[in-house]
């Protein structure tokens, strides 16, 4: 073992930091996101003396370091090894990377309070979304937005919806053969059916056959706030769906 | 007593005999078993078997499930060997049981070093068998003999170094009195090489390096000292062609993959073919697919032998012995494979990176199409337009069957590249909007970003003649049949039937995982089963009684 450590020393020492695609980022933000934020969370900072958006680290001393530790975990720790191959573990990485200067909004210093009314009033968030049980499902639903989104991320939401729609937040619509037209988010699909969830709320099945004309809508249905709301509105709303963390998981413990 | 009569027929069949290497050559000759990786030595993948037919095939039902107790992806092909399939649980736990109920009858529980390093999953292809002895290529690098009846190890060869990315991932090959494997881990740096072993002792026999040393014919193409850890690893199985005492194998690609200025020149045998002299490993031939690879094109496929009529460039016509090839750089070739002269070619799937081929066989770059610090896009992606899953050939339909991914690409970056024992020696990440593995149970994509598809081939002329679409990808082999059947699978997760001659579907089941093996098939005390690994679990079918 004590050869193959130095190694790791001597690796470090010789590799330069990596540069990424943006390309490399989305996905390293995806598998982030769908991974590392029930422990580490949406900023990075969930593990005391962890801060990942601000390169602050406890043992990882450059890129390589950070995709060993990612593949294999630390053992002893509540750092579990992950099914990652060293790619993908490197888009982690460069998301990471990303991240301090992702976070930069036009916007700081909102109220969640006043956020909230914004929310459920001028706003009408509700008629398309929904937290923690209460609204619309024809949006995604916003409960945990601020584990999975960053303050950045979830204002050029609000202000330029069309920018970028999640593969998990297409709509789609879908023309049966007896005339009717059926609309929902697409949530899978394969060779002989569409799986949706329909604007009444219904899980749904849509076999091809059956249909006559089936596509995806490419932009998002939301409309832009940009002009809707004042800077001091959308500064309130942002902080306030920054604090929707989601339900606490029981039973997880977070050290 | 009735119960007792086919319990005793099955007792006198497994204590019948030995596999020996005759029989392994002439594995058409015993359709109930299979008992090579792709059937048999030719790497068709195409059954005798004939209980399974067009008409009755709708009356399959699942027979048994076995569940690896792994949550890596299930990749083996199975054995089966009078009665008895064995297997392998990923990593390398070799796994008997009953091929007609699934009852395990032992498992060897082979622990690999925790310093393994694997590119794409710790994984295992299969197992190769001669008398009573399995052999088993493990992921970190020992080729290991196991007793068919006991489970009980009999021998274990170092192959090559783990720790220095070295693995052996695909069935060996069984050749007269020698085991022969290849050695993966080119995303490591290694030197790759295929190598021989004595059945009975472990051995080595011969050793090919797949990428010449100083001195020997062909090191000039590798710029430098590039040649020390080019790659050009093994994923597959080889073939075998008794009469020329030949085996053939499939290269892989030259490292670092997508950061090539560190290796001017062709860089033998990367992506290539080469033909082998089975008893000193000598090499007779070589056709390179990919010359100077930027994109990870391995040619790592299953060689596929038939014998057919062929018009040759003169006008003759007459039998001949080919190679079937359709390679992951997006283009279908017909080899001679007495000698390695390029018969045919045609691209089978969406390509940019080349114009076409030359009269030789050699792609025609399109100058711009090559990594770079921004990315390129470039068709097919880095999966390539096919992979390592099996195709299959048929001699009752005539038509060769490829697993394809179309309309796939990627954005291929350059990094530096930088040599390190053990780490990984890419000098890329390339992008593509295809998952390269099983991402989520989920499709987020559109059919222009990539799809999957069963396409069937006239050898003869490269002409299409159907296609099955999917709307996943897929990374399942194509298992067919002389009744004229297609089995195959993909990433949605569904085992399909299809007819052979027309692409229609016939029956389907949704295995719930993707289905990243090659289908195989088999008969116990007369009746069929086809078995096929999907998610973590290996299914059995059969028609319905």
């Amino acid at each position: 073992m004590r050869p193959l450590l130095l190694l790791h020393f001597i690796a470090a020492a010789a590799f330069a930091q990596h540069s990424f695609t943006p390309v490399d980022i989305a996905d390293g933000g995806r598998l982030y996101r769908a991974n590392c934020t029930i422990c580490h969370n949406a900023k990075g900072d969930g593990i005391a003396g962890i801060d990942l958006f601000h390169n602050k680290f406890r043992r990882a001393k450059d890129d390589d370091d950070i995709v060993a530790i990612i593949r294999s975990g630390i053992p002893g720790t509540a750092m579990p090894p992950n099914n990652f191959n060293d790619f993908q573990a490197l888009t982690i990485v460069g998301y990471l990377r990303s991240m301090a200067a992702a976070t930069a909004t036009t916007t700081s210093g909102g109220d969640p309070a006043r956020g909230k009314a914004i929310y459920d009033g001028k706003g009408g968030c509700a008629s398309c979304h929904r937290i923690r049980g209460a609204g619309s499902r024809s949006g995604p639903d916003l409960s945990d937005v601020g584990n999975l989104r960053l303050d950045g991320e979830i204002e050029k939401s609000i202000t330029d919806p069309d920018a970028e729609v999640l593969g998990q937040n297409r709509h789609f619509r879908a023309v049966t053969k007896e005339g009717a037209t059926i609309t929902g988010t697409l949530l899978n699909e394969d060779k002989y059916a569409v799986q949706i969830l329909d604007s009444s709320d219904r899980l749904v099945s849509l076999k091809r056959a059956s249909l006559r004309d089936a596509a995806i809508i490419e932009k998002s249905p939301m409309p832009s706030y940009k002009d809707k709301l004042t800077q001091a509105e959308l500064a309130d709303l942002v902080a306030y769906l920054v604090s929707q963390k989601g339900v606490e998981q029981k039973g997880v413990e977070l050290r | 007593m009735k119960r007792a009569i086919p319990a005793i027929a099955l007792i006198a069949c497994t204590a019948s005999a030995q596999i020996t290497f005759d029989r392994i050559v002439n594995a058409n000759k015993e359709p109930q078993n299979w008992i090579t990786y792709s059937g048999t030595p030719l790497g068709q993948r195409h059954s005798l078997l004939t209980q399974i037919t067009p008409a009755n095939v709708k009356n399959l039902e699942l027979q048994w499930i076995f569940q690896a107790q792994s949550l890596e992806k299930f990749e083996a092909t199975p054995l089966v060997v009078d009665g008895v399939l064995y297997t392998v649980q990923a990593p390398n736990d070799v796994v008997a049981m009953d091929a007609a109920t699934g009852r395990v009858f032992w498992v060897y529980n082979y622990a690999p070093s925790p310093d393994a390093r694997t590119c794409c999953g710790r994984v295992n292809r299969g197992l190769a068998i001669l008398g009573d002895t399995l052999f088993m290529g493990t992921i970190d690098g020992h080729l290991v003999a196991v007793d068919a009846k006991s489970g009980h190890p009999i021998w274990n060869t170092t192959v090559a170094k783990g720790e220095a990315g070295y693995s052996l991932m695909h069935a060996p090959l069984v050749v007269k009195d020698k085991v022969l494997v290849g050695t993966a881990g080119g995303e490591f740096g290694i030197r790759g090489f295929i190598a021989a072993y004595d059945a009975r002792t472990g051995k080595e026999a011969w050793k090919f390096y797949t990428i010449p040393g100083p001195g020997e014919p062909g090191h000039e193409t590798w710029a430098g000292d590039s040649w020390q850890h080019g790659g050009a690893s093994v994923w597959v199985t080889g073939s075998y062609d008794e009469k020329l005492n030949l085996t053939y194998w499939g290269i892989g690609n030259p490292g670092p993959d997508w950061n090539s200025d560190v290796r001017e020149g062709t860089n033998l045998y990367s992506d290539c073919v080469v033909a082998l002299d089975a008893d000193t490993g000598k090499l007779k031939w070589y056709f390179q697919f990919s010359p100077h690879d930027d994109f990870d094109y391995d040619s790592v496929q299953v060689p596929v032998l038939a014998d057919m009529e062929w018009k040759a460039r003169d006008g003759k016509t007459g039998m001949r012995r080919v190679m079937l090839w359709a390679n992951r750089n997006g283009f279908y070739y017909v080899l001679d494979r007495v000698t390695g002269e390029f018969l045919q070619g045609k691209p089978f799937a969406k390509v940019t990176w080349t114009t076409g081929l030359d009269d030789s066989g050699h792609p025609v770059r399109v100058a711009d199409a090559k990594p770079s610090r921004e990315g390129t896009l470039v068709f097919p992606g880095v999966q390539g337009a096919t992979n390592w899953f099996s195709p299959s050939y048929s001699p009752h339909t005539g038509l060769f069957y490829i697993n394809t991914w179309e309309n796939y690409s990627s954005v291929f970056n350059k990094l530096p590249a930088e040599y390190v024992e053990g780490r990984r020696y890419t000098a890329g990440t390339p992008r593509s909007p295809v998952p390269s593995l099983r991402g989520t149970q989920v499709i987020n994509r559109t059919e222009d970003e990539g799809y999957g598809a069963v396409r069937a081939f006239d050898p003869k002329t490269g002409v299409r003649k159907w296609e099955f679409k999917m709307t996943d990808v897929t990374s399942a082999g194509v298992l067919t049949t002389a009744s004229d059947l297609l089995f195959t699978g993909g990433r949605e997760g569904y085992f399909w039937a299809l007819d052979a001659r027309t692409g229609n579907e016939l029956w389907r089941a949704n295995l719930g995982g993707d289905i990243a093996s090659g289908p195989m098939t088999y008969t116990v005390n007369g009746r069929q089963y086809i078995a096929v690994a999907g998610g973590n679990s290996l299914f059995t079918f059969a028609l319905r009684q």
